[in-house]
This record gives structure tokens, sequence and C-alpha cells, in this order.
């Protein structure tokens, strides 16, 4: 009895394991997809007014989906044969720990808000949010510190860019009010 | 003769106030960013784009070469203080200069790591002059099949040359490619990839692709794995050398270029291997071999100056056939195709203003760099105590800043994003970034001069290897492929000798 009920369990955690050690296979449905956009793309493609010469706009695209198609297949038998990926090191990135999402998704995020916010509050109060907002995701807790650094980073680089530099960024309302 | 006659009139351009003022600003900017760890010179040049925006052509180019010099310099002040490399032309300065940090010598390691750029950077860009019109006039006269060759060449070598698993080179390679098919074709406006999306007819801007891959993609890798505690740097004074320690480097510093320079003008991954096989060198050659490892200032001395020729080695194939051999050269070539200026042969032509301004600011950098960096090093040290949160969320908005800079669109902060999460995703599957990059970039422009090849030819595919050039260029290419293979067979061979 015992057995029956244990073998369905085990399995469902081997295949987990097996999913979580082969997780690159993913990268491959990844291209795979990519190839199958491009390929539908360039077949669709309505090209017999617009083609000069013996190659066409068509041509290319349909090469690239190929070649994406191809790897996707390659790196799929490579990462069944036990090939891995060797994820990047550097200065701050400590590998021994398992990934921290919850900071990616937090700064995803921030940044997606600050691309909403730039236009309606302008570049000053989005950009001064959006290093807040970073630093904040990336552990800094210092209320009375960092909304400071990030006011004045703001303002600075605003006025650099859009006064000194001459590359025109939103003032919003609060430069209207200045 | 007539090289120094055009640097003379290079001379006049950069020396002027306003071109020395932007060369100071680049070099000083480029070092404080170079210096900040995490931040590599690719990543220096691209978030530092959008500020020569506003520039004319010719100063945002000087100021660019004082960022790539300064942020290569500041790359090895972060490994000898704080050794923990973050890119890997850094490595060999780590192992000899960070011992030589611990035991107190952390003065003379930075002093011979800045001679040693001021040195190979001069000897670098010497060669660079004696060389560049060469090659670009035998250029000239190259048609399109040459360039489709030169291009090509470039794919390959960078997904096989560099990193460990080729396929995973040629995933980069491909996913870069699809990036760049994006928009209206150049020949017939035919909409590719745009799904019907007005933004997406522009196609994806190259900026907005480096600063997603190299900025966004990296700041949000390392947020992924934030080490708890970051390395503590070795507190340093002012650099400077006994008259031991230039007895023992100055031989390193001369060879070093020598080294670096080849490498670099070829597409074999930028400093990586020259300052790898200086180090070597040193090694044999050193009367100290004892000392290896535990802080010789000969494998400080040498590698450092091989890096710095090495870039000069990367601007002459950047320069005069537009081919990108590093990360660098990648977004200044971006940087060029956005004044509309296409770097290759007829460069040396059509701007020289530009190249020999460029050229001569190239010296001026480097004397600024020896001037400024000697007594500067103990402030530069300083940074390397900045509070990681914030300069993570740094990188992010100075990248931000960028992407609205572009063309003023929210959707361009969107699109950022997007490929800054393709780049972490990259980063976690070791799929090399380099690739994707030269994708987008020479993509574009690799397909047009197929199809224009094509087109003289009239379709033949005879036509794209009617030149000796092209020849040459797909025999080095078919070398490039078949060298595991061959080191296989011969290695096989040599064993079964033995």
């Amino acid at each position: 009895m015992t057995t029956q009920t244990d073998t369905p369990a085990a399995e469902t955690a081997d295949r987990r394991s097996w999913l979580r050690e082969h997780s690159e296979l993913g990268v491959c449905v990844l291209l795979l997809a990519l190839g199958v956009l491009v390929l539908t793309d360039a077949l669709t493609m309505d090209v017999d007014i617009t083609q000069r010469g013996p190659v066409g706009p068509r041509t290319v695209p349909v090469v690239v989906g190929v070649g994406l198609l191809v790897v996707a297949a390659l790196l799929a038998m490579d990462v069944l044969r036990g090939g891995r990926g060797q994820a990047e090191t550097g200065e701050d990135v400590d590998l021994s720990e398992p990934a921290d999402w919850r900071t990616v998704l937090l700064l995803t995020g921030v940044f997606l808000g600050a691309a909403v916010l730039i236009e309606p509050v302008g570049f000053p109060v989005a950009g001064a949010l959006l290093f807040w907002g970073a630093a904040f995701a990336l552990g800094s807790r210092r209320l009375d510190r960092d909304p400071l650094i990030a006011a004045v980073l703001s303002l600075a680089t605003y006025a650099v860019f859009n006064n000194l530099l001459g590359v025109p960024l939103p003032g919003g309302p609060l430069m209207g009010v200045l | 003769m007539d090289a120094l006659n055009s640097l003379m009139d290079g001379f006049g351009t950069a020396l002027t106030p306003v071109n020395l003022l932007w060369a100071a600003l680049g070099v000083l900017l480029g070092t404080a960013i170079g210096v900040l760890p995490g931040i590599g010179p690719a990543m220096a040049v691209a978030l530092l784009l959008p500020v020569t925006y506003g520039l004319n052509p010719i100063a945002a180019f000087i100021m660019f070469a004082g960022i790539y010099y300064g942020a290569m310099f500041g790359g090895s002040t972060t490994s000898i203080l704080l050794n923990t490399p973050g890119e890997s032309a850094a490595v060999v300065a780590a192992m000899e200069g960070n011992p030589m940090a611990k035991a107190g010598r952390g003065a003379q390691a930075l002093a011979a790591a800045a001679i040693g750029h001021f040195a190979g950077g001069l000897i670098g860009t010497i060669l660079l002059v004696a060389l560049a019109p060469t090659v670009a006039d035998l250029a000239v006269d190259i048609g399109a099949q040459d360039y489709f060759a030169i291009m090509v060449l470039a794919f390959i070598a960078v997904t096989s040359v560099l990193g460990s698993s080729r396929i995973r080179g040629l995933a980069s390679l491909l996913i870069g490619l699809t990036i760049g098919l994006v928009g209206l074709d150049q020949m017939t406006g035919q909409q590719r990839l745009t799904f019907g999306s007005l933004q997406l007819a522009d196609g994806v801007d190259v900026v907005i692709v480096a600063v997603g891959l190299f900025a966004i993609g990296e700041a949000l890798w390392v947020a992924a794995h934030l080490r708890r505690s970051p390395g503590e740097p070795i507190p340093v004074g002012r650099p400077w050398l006994g008259r031991t320690d230039v007895r023992r480097t100055w031989k390193s510093w001369l060879r070093g270029p020598f080294i670096g320079f080849p490498f670099g003008a070829i597409p074999a991954g930028g400093a990586e291997i020259p300052t790898f096989l200086s180090y070597v060198a040193e090694k044999r050659l050193s009367k100290h071999k004892e000392e290896f490892g535990k802080g010789a200032i000969e494998g400080v001395a040498g590698p450092e100056s091989a890096a710095s020729a090495s870039a000069a080695g990367t601007l002459v194939s950047m320069l005069t056939l537009g081919l990108p051999t590093t990360a660098v050269a990648a977004v200044m070539l971006a940087a060029f195709q956005q004044y509309g200026i296409q770097p290759g042969p007829l460069l040396f032509e059509r701007e020289p203003d530009l190249v020999w301004g460029l050229i001569a600011s190239l010296f001026v950098g480097m004397v600024l760099l020896l001037a400024l960096n000697l007594p500067l090093a103990p402030v530069w040290a300083k940074l390397l105590r900045i509070p990681r949160p914030y300069l993570y969320a740094g990188i992010l908005f100075f990248a931000a800043v960028g992407a609205y800079a572009v063309g003023g669109e929210v959707v361009d902060l969107v699109i950022l994003l997007v490929i800054g999460l393709i780049g972490f995703g990259m980063r976690r599957y070791g799929l090399p970034v380099l690739p994707a990059v030269i994708g987008v970039i020479l993509g574009p422009n690799a397909e047009q001069q197929l199809r224009r090849a094509l087109q003289i030819s009239d379709g033949s595919v005879s036509g794209l290897v009617d030149t000796p050039f092209a020849v040459t260029v797909y025999a080095v290419i078919v070398v490039l492929l078949a060298w595991p293979w061959v080191r296989k067979l011969v290695g096989r061979r040599a064993g079964a000798d033995a």
C-alpha cells in the first residue's frame, strides 16, 4: 500500500528536479518560438511588387528563422547530453546562493512605473522615484538619505541634460512651477 | 609622411581649448565609471552615449576616446584594490596586483598599471597612425562582396573564438540578427517583424539594444545575486615607483604593446587573450619568477600595457574596415551610425578632421590620464566604497535617461526593459552578450551588402567570391570553423606518436 502511494509523489518530485536541472531547455523553447515567429513573418510577407534584385526582403529573415530553429535543436541536444551554460560571474555577484527573484521583480516593476510616470509628472519626479525605488528594492532602507540623494541626482541630471547638453527631457508640472 | 601631416592637423583639432575640455571630461568620467565595481568599459561607453547627443561628432568622439582609455584604467584599479575583477581583461591585473596591495605595495601596483597603460596606449596609437592609413588605402577598392565577407568573418569570429560554447554564441548572434531585422527593409521599404506597429517600423535603436543588454541586463543579474558583504577595498596612498621597481618594469611596459596590439586588431576577444599571453611571457622572462602569484610587479606592468595597446589595435579595424572586434568598439560603431557616419576605408578620405582629431586626442587623453590618475588614485579608491544599492539603482537610472534621450518616447523604455530581461536570461544561461550586439549592429549592413553584391552579379552566387580578397576572408573563416577538429586531430596524432 505504502509503496503505491509513494511512487507518484516521488515521481513528480523527480520530474520537478529533472526540470530544474534542465531549465536551460526553456531557452531552446524561446529560440524555437522566435524562429517560428521570424519565419511566419517572412513567409506571409507580400513582396511581389517590392522585390528588386535577385534577393528580396524575404531571404535573410528566412535564413535567420531557419538558423534559430537549428540552433534551438542543437542547444536542446547539448543540454540533454549534460552541457550547461555557465552563469556569468562578476565583482558583486555571489552565485553560491539561489537567485533572488523578488528583487528582480521589484526592480522591473519600479522601472515600468517610472516609464509610465515620466510623461505625466516629468523626468525629475519620475527619475527620483526610479532611483529611490530601485535602491529600496536592492535593500537600502535609509529613509533620511535615500530620497534626498534620489531628488538631487534626478534634478542635477535633468539640468545637465536639458540645459547644458541640449538633450531635451520632459520637465513636467514641477518644472513649470519652479 | 602624409600620415604625419594629417596627424599634425589632428592635433590642431584636438588641442583647441573646448576639445581639450571634452577630452579631460571623458578621461575623468571614464575612469570614475570604470573604477565603479560592476561597470566594464563597454557599459561605461554605452551609459555615456547620451551625454554626447547634443555635441558635434568631433567633440563626441574625442570624449569617447577619453572614456575608453579611462574606463580601462579604472577597471584595473578595481581589480588591484578589490581583487574581484568584473572584466576578463582585468583578471590578470588582479593576479599580481592584489597580492601587491595586500603586502602594502598598492601604490606601486597602481603606478605600474598607470604607466603601463600610458606606454601601451602610446605605442599602440603610434602603430595605429602608422598602419591605419595603409590599411584604409588597401581596403578602399573593396566591393560589396568583400564587405559581406568581412562581416561574415566578424559573425563567425565572435561566436567561435569567444566564450566556451559555440552553440550558445550562435544563439546569441541569431537573437541579435533578429532584433536587427525589426523595422522597414532598407532597400524595399517592406515592413518586417513590426506587427503593424508604427514605433517598431523605425527599427530598434542600436543604443537601446546596447544599453539594455550591457546595463539593464547586468544590473538585474547582479540584483538577483547581490553579494551580501561586498569586498573591502585596500586603502592606498599616492602611486609612486622606486628605482628598483622601474628597473624591473620598463622592459615589460615596452613588450606588452607588441602582444596586445595585433590581438586588438583581429576579432579575438580584445584584451582577454593578450593580457594573459603577456603575463605568461613576463613570468618566463622575469628574474624574480618566485614572486609570481605573490605580487610580482612585472605581472602588472606587462599585461596592463598589452591591454591598452589592444584598445588601439581595436580602433584600426573599427576605423578602417568598420569591423568592431570588442564590445566597446561595437558601441562606438553604434555612436558613429548615430551621426550618420559609416566607418570604413572611405572614412579617412571623407572625414579626415574627425579621424585625425580622434587619433590625436588619443595621445592627449593618454597624457591626461597619466597626469590625473597618479595624484587622484586615492580619490578613485574611495569610489569602491559606494553602497551597492545606490550603484545599481544609478545604473538603472542612467540607462533610463539614455534610452529616453534617444527619441523622447516612453515605448523605448519598455523596449529597453524587455531587452534588459533578455540580457538577464542570457547571463543566467551563459549566452555571451557580444555576439548579439554585433548581430544588431552589423546585421542590417551585412544584408544590404549581400543584396548589393548579388544585384551586381545578377543573382549568381559566384558574385560573392569573385575577388581574391573575399576568397582569402572565406578561407580564414573555414580555418576558424575547422580549428577545434584540427586541434583534436593534431592532438590525437601527437598522442599516437608518443
